[in-house]
């Protein structure tokens, strides 16, 4: 008993990090009581039930998996976990809280980078977990619907033996879930090969924030039936309706992957080098990944993946991973040999050297060290990560006025930020940076923001190429968004929340 | 007295082309053999041994004189070669057989190699291999090799120290209740566990070199040595499929259902 008041102190105690205030979003909103949790129990059984109120009274450290982000940057102090295994029961409960105006924070995977899954204060926390069976696969069209709950993971090893793909990969992929995939409209590893989610999914299901279910669950590849409503969803965070159903269309397995990490001697190499490859690889290209430097010494120090030979890397600025999927190994092959030959031969190589995966092993320990860039980064310090969309010419500058800004602010020292690094997905012009701190503090966060998003305002790119909004952002949409388009995106919320219980204080300011 | 001339090192790397260890393998439905049609590599017991012998080279640079891989295989385990050539053998011997021919056996594999090494003029003085080949998992070649050419050998090595000078080795091998230390003379088998060193991944300058590499084409006729099986596959079934597991929603139904499938309680 003294141990749950305590532990409720403490968290009222822990100093507050972040300067945003989304206070206005929860004013109007009631906390959970233990006749909602009563309530609940009619809907759901016991073990679908995690709540710090009697009679459930579990410790308060049982919910905090699901109050803080993966990062442990954001905290919400919520008391109460539901964990339903259907629609219908996902759709009782969102109807009794729209009724008694308690907030809800629809959760996934947790894998989110913004805050945008975990809640401000005490929201009710749905999460999707129990509901993660395939509903049903066609292997002629290659369409996939699944509970949202799915992780991306397992609906990779349900494809396997069909021969086919999901059409989205990311670093994330053994914790997160396919509806949070769609929610926050994920980038990731493939998307220069197979496009965004607002093209590979087909339909969704969704129960509104009144309770309502709105089942566009089509399996059909061509409806032009009236507006496509879906599209507002995936993005939307679920701050428009929580996702509970999922209709995907998964790609055809490669017959043939390969890759290769580059060393390239100097950045301004890059882009050349991209489009030298895109030239001779054309549809094989599947990947293109950007790594710079320091953020690949912080992969091999935290063992990520197995690093290259120093004589390899010796006087490499930056790093390129290049993937290619095609129908036929020999003829990939054959595509890849010649472009790594005409560079190595070339007058004045882009690259110093590189290597190529002989053997699936390799394949994957080349990709882990692509993966990794985030975890090593995590394990280094505390990072502020800026997920921005800026022309791929301006990568290098980005990091180098960030870091030279922190230099002039005395910010860049062991005490306080240890590195500035970028990595990313050059294909898709999307850059990483990474502010690696050896903690949080206020001086960082003043310095870092608003420069960093009116860095890339003066470059017309945007403050969150894939991770979202989330809390983090919310104050920045002004940077990538007209006011007009806020504007009409706080009607939209308006018209299908106007109790403003689902997700709030999330993406919108 | 002349002291007898420093003998450098000649190192012959038998390899094998097989399934990649990460493919699901599928029972052919005549139940006499897997689906081949999938991707093949390096054996990675092989890799190893390839891997070995050019650390041998780093460490002992001109004392060793070269470095040969060896295969027995259809037209396409010459890509296989290559990429140990890329890795860093100077030259390989592809003995080569028909697309159609049956996999060779672990007793028609040292035959051979031992008529590639008995026509070497320059003599072998160390034979390194992988322990196994995951697609048969015999585990024979190595020794039968050591036998048949009444040479030493450190099966299951996971560390090896060469000096040429002296022409000893001195390997430490994997066994059940530990780590076994051997000295040995050379010329000497040695078979690679796994623990022994991890496979460089093949860089572009060196992919490049490889191209140029020799190989050298044999028939098992060219080495009177006949390849024809002496067993008889019988049957190739897959293990019996796992059941899954069943969650309980409580301790009452955990012990209900261990009730059900006979497990008594012990009296404590």
């Amino acid at each position: 008993m003294l141990s749950r008041q305590l532990a409720r102190c403490l968290y009222a105690r822990a100093p507050r990090r972040w300067s945003h205030s989304p206070a206005a979003a929860l004013s109007g909103l009631n906390s959970v009581t233990e006749t909602d949790l009563a309530h609940f129990a009619t809907i759901l059984p016991e073990s679908a039930i995690i709540s710090t109120i009697a009679p459930s009274a579990a410790p308060a450290d049982e919910l905090a998996p699901f109050n803080n982000d993966w990062m442990n940057k954001y905290h919400g102090r919520s008391t109460t976990v539901l964990k339903p295994r259907t629609t219908q029961e996902v759709s009782e409960i969102v109807k009794w809280c729209n009724q008694r105006r308690i907030g809800i924070v629809p959760q996934g995977g947790n894998t989110g980078l913004v805050g945008g899954s975990v809640p401000v204060k005490d929201e009710l926390i749905i999460s999707l977990a129990n509901m993660s069976k395939v509903r049903a696969f066609d292997d002629v069209s290659g369409i996939l619907v699944a509970d949202a709950g799915c992780i991306l993971q397992s609906l990779s090893d349900y494809l396997v033996p069909h021969n086919h793909i999901v059409p989205l990969d990311l670093g994330a992929k053994g914790s997160c879930q396919i509806g949070g995939n769609v929610s926050t409209n994920a980038g990731g590893l493939r998307l220069l090969r197979y496009g965004s989610l607002h093209g590979s999914v087909l339909g969704l299901e969704v129960v509104l924030p009144d309770g309502t279910i709105l089942d566009q669950l089509t399996s059909l590849r061509k409806d032009n039936t009236g507006y496509d409503l879906k599209q507002l969803f995936i993005g939307a965070e679920g701050t428009l309706g929580i996702v509970t159903g999922v209709s995907i269309l998964a790609a055809p397995a490669p017959q043939a992957s390969n890759n290769v990490m580059l060393a390239l001697p100097k950045f301004e190499n890059v882009l050349p080098l991209f489009k030298e490859t895109k030239r001779q690889l054309s549809e094989i290209l599947s990947a293109f990944e950007f790594i710079d430097r320091t953020v690949y010494d912080l992969a091999v120090k935290h063992g990520q993946g197995r690093a290259l030979d120093p004589s390899e890397v010796e006087g490499a600025e930056c790093f390129v991973l290049v993937e290619t999927s095609g129908g036929k190994r020999e003829h990939d092959e054959e595509k890849l040999n010649s472009l790594l030959e005409s560079l190595m031969e070339a007058d004045e190589p882009l690259i110093n050297t590189g290597v190529l995966a002989t053997s699936p092993a390799q394949f994957s320990a080349l990709w882990a060290i692509r993966e990794g860039l985030t975890e090593a980064v995590s394990k280094e310090g505390k990072a502020y990560k800026y997920d921005i969309s800026i022309p791929l010419a301006k990568f290098e500058e980005a990091v180098n006025k960030t870091k030279d800004h922190l230099r002039q602010k005395g910010l860049l020292h062991e005490g306080a930020v240890k590195h500035v690094v970028g990595y990313g997905h050059v294909g898709d012009a999307n850059l990483h940076l990474n502010v690696v701190a050896a903690d949080y503090t206020p001086e960082i966060e003043a310095a870092l923001e608003p420069f960093v998003y009116e860095l890339v305002a003066s470059y017309k790119g945007s403050i969150s190429a894939e991770h979202g909004i989330g809390l983090m952002k919310t104050h920045a949409l002004q940077y990538s968004k007209s006011p007009t388009s806020i504007e009409w995106m706080k009607r939209i919320k308006g018209l299908f929340d106007p109790n403003g219980i689902m997700n709030p204080g999330k993406v919108l300011p | 007295m002349r002291p007898s001339a420093v003998r450098l090192l000649n190192i012959l790397v038998p390899i094998k082309r097989t399934v990649d260890y990460a493919v699901k393998i599928r029972v052919n439905p005549d139940q006499k053999g897997i689906d081949l049609n999938v991707k093949h590599s390096m054996n990675p017991f092989d890799e190893i041994a390839v891997e070995e012998a050019v650390r041998l080279r780093e460490k002992l640079k001109d004392e060793v004189k070269s470095i040969k891989v060896v295969t027995i295989g259809p037209p396409k385990a010459a890509e296989t070669l290559r990429t140990a050539l890329a890795m860093g053998a100077d030259s390989a011997i592809h003995i080569e057989v028909p697309d159609s021919a049956p996999a060779p056996e672990p007793l028609g594999v040292a035959k051979a190699l031992r008529a590639v090494i008995q026509r070497e003029k320059e003599g072998v003085d160390l034979v390194i291999l992988g322990k196994q080949a995951i697609d048969d998992d015999a585990g024979q070649t190595g020794q039968m090799l050591a036998g048949l050419l009444d040479w030493a050998q450190a099966t299951f090595a996971s560390k090896v120290v060469v000096d040429p000078k002296k022409k000893e080795a001195e390997v430490t091998r994997e066994i059940d209740g530990g780590l076994e230390e051997l000295r040995s003379r050379l010329p000497l088998v040695i078979t690679t566990d796994l623990r022994l060193n991890e496979p460089r991944y093949a860089s572009l300058p060196n992919i490049m070199k490889a191209k140029k590499k020799p190989i050298q084409k044999l028939t098992p006729a060219d080495l009177e040595v006949d390849l024809t099986p002496i067993l008889e596959t019988i049957k190739v079934a897959e293990p019996p499929k796992r059941v899954g597991g069943g969650k309980v929603g409580s301790v009452d139904e955990l012990i209900a259902k261990l009730k059900e499938a006979g497990i008594t309680p012990v009296k404590s």
